[in-house]
C-alpha cells in the first residue's frame, strides 16, 4: 500500500477549530442521543455568539441516533444547514469530522460547521449496539462469546504481548497514568486514584484483559465549531490551526491478526504536510478503548519504532506535567466512553490545550498537538484510522 | 490431557430445571450457506468461481475481484491459531451461563481470518482444524480443533454444547421391534447410551431379535403404538421426563401408487403411522423435552426423524409411502420452528431403499439397517441435522440440488 503524495494535497490554511464543549457525561441516562446532542449545539451557538441559522453545516456521529440520522437531525434541531454530514466511524469521527468540515470552509460550501458527537446509554443499550454493530459481527463475531469489543481487543492484546514481550505492568502504567491525569479533570467519571496494584489485581474480563483495561460505556456529547480564521477572529473566540489529517480504512488487508493499522501507511503524508516531525509534538490525545490501542498509535505515528512500544512505556510519564503528556483529560479509560463521542474526546481536549483552556489538565508551552483516531471492530480488527495535528493560532 | 465426562447426578425432584438460552441467531441471509454445510457436517465456505479468493465472513461480492458468482465448495479447514482469549464475561445470556469461555482467531490456509469457538485442547500458535458444527441456536459456527484426535475430545462442556451425544443420555427409540429399530438399539448401547427405551407397537408378536436386547439392563421395554392417542399420551406421561433423545423409527411401509387403488384405506393407515404418529409423538412428547434442553449433563438434546429418501420426490412404485413420507417431512419443518427456541436439534435422516422384508424386490444397492443406525448416532454425535445414508438417498439429493425436473421424470419411469 502506498501512501498519497503529498504534493498534491492542498493544507488547510485559513481553517479556525473552535469551541470546544463537552455536556458532562453520566453513566446511564434515561434520555435520548437527540437530547444529549440537542445540548451540545445550543452550547455551540451560546458559546459562539452567533445565532442558529448561521450555523450552515452539520456533522454528526451517533449510535443511539436510530432510526434518524443526521437528516432527521436538521427538522429535529430546527436547523437548515447547506451542508450536511453523517460520520459512522466510532472513534475517528472526531478526526474525520473535522477534515470534512475543514474543506467544507475552505471551499465556501459552509461558513460555520458545528461538529458534534453524541450518544445516550440506557441500561440495556450496549448490548443492543453490540448485537447489531455491523454485518460481519452479526454473523461472524458476536455468537462466538458475545464478548462484544472486549474480546476483540483481548485477541490484538495476546497477540501483541506475545510478539512484542509488553506486559501488563506497561498496559498499567498507561491506565494509572490516565488516571492521574483525570483527577485533574472535573468532567471524569472515574474520581478516585488508581495504584498499579489496583490495576494488576482487577478481576480478569476477557484474558488478558482485566477491568481497568476496559472503558466504560456512559452517556455524553462532546463538540466543536470549523469556521474561517477570519470569522473566529470576528467572533473573539479563541482556536486552533489545523496542520494536517490524514484517515484510512480497512489497511494491511493481508496482516493475519491486527499489529498496525492505517496511520503506519499515512504517518509520512501526516508530518510532511504538517512540516513538523514526532519530536515537536507537546502532547498527544489518543483513542484509547484499549490500552494496547494506545501503544499502536504511539508506534504508527511514529514516536518509537514498531514494536518498541512497552520500552516507550518504560521511559515516559505521560502525565500532564511529565513526559509525553498523554490522553490529558484522562481519556476514555477514566473519562467514560460516550458512545462516538469517544471519538471527540481526544480532539475537543486538544482543542483546550492549544487554546489555552484546558484548566487544570494544561500542558504547558503546548504548541502542537496530536489528535488519533481508531475506530469500528467491524470483524476481527479496527477499521478506521485517522490523526490530525494542530497547532496554536500563534504558533 | 482432556477429562472424561462424568455421568450425570441423580436429579434434585424439587429443584428448579434450568430454562433454555440460545446464543445470538441473527444472520445474513448470505450466511445460511454456512448452517447448510454444517447441517450436513460438511466444512464450506464462499469460493469465487472468477479469482478462486476464498471468502469469509459470506459476503455478497467477492472481496478480491468484486465477482458475485461465490457458489459454496468445500475448502481445506487447516489454519494457525493467531490468538486466544478466555471469556470471563458477556453480553449475552448464553454465554454469561456457561463461562469461562474460549475463543479465537484462526489465519486460514485457504486465506480467510476467523473468529471462532475454541475446543479446550488448542493452545496459541497451534495448527488447528477449523469445524463448522451447529450450535444451540441452530445456526452455523466455526470451531478450532486439535490437529489430532484426542482421548475424550469430544466430551468437553463446548462440545457437549454443539453435539446430541448419546453417551450418558435415555433415548427412546419408538418402534424398537423393526429391524432398523433393532439395530439402533445396539448402536445406542454402543454409544454409551444410559438407557434405552425400546418401543413395543405390537405386544402380542414375538420378535426374538427384539426379546434378546431386553436381556440388557440399559434396555427398558415399553409399550407404544404411534397410532393410538392414548397409548402415546400414556407412555409420555410415564417417561416424558426422561427422554433426552427420541428417536422415531416407526414406519409402515407398503407398496402401491395412487390411482389403481380402489380406496384410501391403506394410505389412511400409512399416514397414520408415518404422519399422524409423528404428530402425536410431537403433541405428547415434545413440549417436555422442550423444557429440558437446558438440564445439565442428559438435557433432551435431539428429535430424529428416520424417513425415506422418497419423502423428496415421489417413487410411484410406491406412491402412497412417499406421499406418507413427503407429509412427515413437512411435519418436521414445523417441528423445527416450534422446537428452535428451546435449542433441541430435529435431526432428519433420509435413508434409501433399507435391507429388510419389505424391500425383497427392490435391487441393491440396499442400506442394512445396522448402517442406518450407526448413521444416526454418528450425526448426534457430531451434532449435524440433515444425514443422508446410503449410496440411492445421497445420489438422489444431489440429483434434486441439480435438476429437479428430471427426476420427476426420472423416478416415474420405475
Amino acid at each position: 500500500m502506498s501512501n498519497a503524495t503529498t504534493a498534491s494535497r492542498a493544507g488547510y490554511e485559513g481553517v479556525a477549530v473552535t469551541v470546544p464543549v463537552t455536556v458532562p457525561y453520566v453513566r446511564y441516562s434515561i434520555r435520548s442521543a437527540h437530547w444529549w446532542i440537542g445540548k451540545a449545539l445550543r452550547e455551540l451557538i451560546r458559546t459562539a455568539g452567533v445565532s442558529r441559522s448561521e450555523v450552515d453545516g452539520l456533522c454528526l456521529s451517533s449510535f443511539t441516533l436510530a432510526p434518524d440520522t443526521a437528516v432527521g437531525a436538521t427538522q429535529h434541531f430546527g436547523l437548515s444547514p447547506r451542508w450536511l454530514d453523517h460520520i459512522p466511524m466510532g472513534g475517528a469521527s472526531g478526526v474525520v469530522a473535522l477534515r470534512r468540515a475543514a474543506r467544507a470552509v475552505q471551499a465556501g460550501d459552509a461558513s460555520i460547521v458545528a461538529c458534534v458527537a453524541g450518544d445516550t446509554n440506557h441500561v440495556d443499550s450496549f448490548r443492543h449496539t453490540l448485537s447489531q454493530f455491523s454485518r460481519f459481527a452479526q454473523d461472524a463475531v458476536y455468537p462466538y462469546g458475545a464478548g462484544g469489543p472486549n474480546a476483540s481487543f483481548a485477541l490484538l492484546t495476546s497477540h501483541y504481548m506475545r510478539t512484542t514481550g509488553a506486559t501488563r505492568e506497561d498496559f498499567g502504567k498507561l491506565c494509572v497514568a490516565q488516571r492521574e491525569n483525570a483527577l485533574r479533570n472535573p468532567h471524569a467519571l472515574m474520581k478516585k486514584p488508581l495504584t498499579l496494584e489496583q490495576y494488576l489485581n482487577a478481576r480478569v474480563i476477557a484474558e488478558p484483559i482485566h477491568l481497568f483495561d476496559c472503558v466504560m460505556p456512559c452517556a455524553g456529547a462532546d463538540g466543536f465549531l470549523v469556521m474561517s480564521v477570519e470569522r473566529a477572529r470576528q467572533l473573539g473566540l479563541p482556536y486552533v490551526r489545523v496542520l494536517s489529517t490524514i484517515e484510512r480504512h480497512n489497511a494491511f488487508i493481508e496482516d493475519a491478526i491486527q499489529w498496525r493499522a492505517g496511520w503506519a501507511v499515512d504517518r509520512d503524508d501526516l508530518y510532511a504536510l504538517a512540516q513538523v516531525g514526532p519530536e515537536d509534538i507537546s502532547f498527544m490525545q489518543a483513542y484509547d478503548d484499549y490500552p494496547v490501542i494506545n501503544v499502536m498509535q504511539i508506534e504508527d505515528l511514529g514516536f518509537c519504532a514498531k514494536g518498541e512500544g512497552p520500552e516507550f512505556i518504560r521511559r515516559n510519564t505521560f502525565t500532564v506535567d511529565g513526559s509525553f503528556p498523554f490522553n490529558t483529560n484522562g481519556g476514555q479509560l477514566s473519562v467514560g466512553q460516550a458512545g462516538a463521542a469517544g471519538g471527540y474526546l481526544g480532539m475537543v481536549e486538544a482543542i483546550r490545550q492549544l487554546t489555552g483552556t484546558a484548566g487544570k489538565t494544561q500542558v504547558e508551552q503546548a504548541r502542537f498537538g496530536m489528535v488519533s483516531g481508531f475506530g469500528m471492530i467491524n470483524f476481527d480488527r479496527g477499521l478506521c484510522t485517522g490523526a490530525a495535528i494542530l497547532a496554536r493560532s500563534d504558533a | 490431557m482432556i477429562e472424561p465426562l462424568k455421568p450425570p447426578r441423580r436429579k434434585n425432584p424439587v429443584a428448579r430445571t434450568r430454562q433454555p438460552t440460545l446464543p445470538p441467531a441473527q444472520r445474513s441471509r448470505t450466511s445460511f450457506g454456512l448452517t447448510a454445510a454444517a447441517a450436513e457436517g460438511r466444512f464450506a465456505l464462499q469460493v469465487c468461481v472468477e479469482c478462486g479468493t476464498v471468502q469469509y465472513p459470506p459476503r455478497d461480492a467477492c472481496c478480491n475481484c468484486l465477482s458475485e458468482h461465490l457458489p459454496w465448495q468445500d475448502v481445506s479447514p487447516w489454519g494457525e491459531l493467531q490468538a486466544i482469549t478466555t471469556l470471563h464475561h458477556s453480553n449475552d445470556l448464553y454465554f454469561r451461563e456457561r463461562l469461562p469461555w474460549r475463543v479465537g482467531l484462526v489465519r486460514m490456509e485457504a486465506g480467510p481470518v476467523v473468529v471462532t469457538h475454541v475446543h479446550e485442547a488448542c493452545a496459541e500458535g497451534e495448527r488447528v482444524r477449523l469445524s463448522l458444527r451447529l450450535d444451540r441456536a441452530g445456526q452455523a459456527v466455526m470451531v478450532a480443533m486439535p490437529g489430532r484426535e484426542t482421548p475424550h475430545m469430544m466430551e468437553t462442556p463446548l462440545m457437549r454444547e454443539l453435539t446430541c451425544d448419546p453417551k450418558f443420555r435415555r433415548v427412546l427409540v419408538t418402534d424398537a421391534k423393526s429391524e432398523v429399530g433393532q439395530a439402533m438399539v445396539r448402536a445406542l448401547l454402543a454409544a454409551e447410551a444410559s438407557l434405552v427405551f425400546a418401543g413395543d407397537p405390537q405386544a402380542w408378536r414375538h420378535n426374538a431379535g427384539y426379546e434378546a436386547l431386553l436381556r440388557d439392563p440399559r434396555v427398558q421395554p415399553v409399550l407404544l403404538d404411534v397410532t393410538d392417542t392414548d397409548s402415546v399420551d400414556r407412555l409420555a406421561g410415564q417417561i416424558g421426563g426422561k427422554v433426552d433423545i427420541l428417536i422415531n423409527t416407526a414406519d409402515m411401509q407398503r407398496d402401491g401408487g395412487i390411482m389403481y387403488q380402489r380406496d384410501v384405506n391403506v394410505a389412511r393407515e400409512i399416514f397414520d403411522v408415518n404422519c399422524f404418529g409423528l404428530m402425536r409423538l410431537a403433541q405428547a412428547f415434545g413440549p417436555a423435552m422442550c423444557s429440558r434442553t437446558a438440564d445439565g449433563v442428559n438435557n433432551a438434546a435431539a428429535w430424529v426423524n428416520i424417513m425415506s429418501i422418497y419423502a423428496r420426490a415421489s417413487l410411484p412404485p410406491r406412491g402412497m409411502w412417499s406421499a406418507a413420507n413427503a407429509a412427515a417431512l413437512s411435519v418436521t419443518q414445523c417441528l423445527r420452528a416450534e422446537m428452535r427456541p428451546s435449542g433441541l436439534r430435529v435431526v432428519n435422516v433420509f435413508v434409501g431403499p433399507v435391507d429388510q422384508e419389505w424391500e425383497q424386490r427392490t435391487p441393491p444397492p440396499r442400506v442394512p439397517p445396522a448402517n442406518v443406525a450407526r448413521a444416526v448416532v454418528q450425526a448426534l454425535q457430531q451434532g449435524t441435522e440433515d444425514v443422508y445414508v446410503g449410496d440411492v438417498a445421497a445420489e438422489l439429493r444431489d440429483r434434486l440440488a441439480d435438476n429437479p425436473k428430471a427426476v420427476e421424470h426420472e423416478l416415474g419411469r420405475g
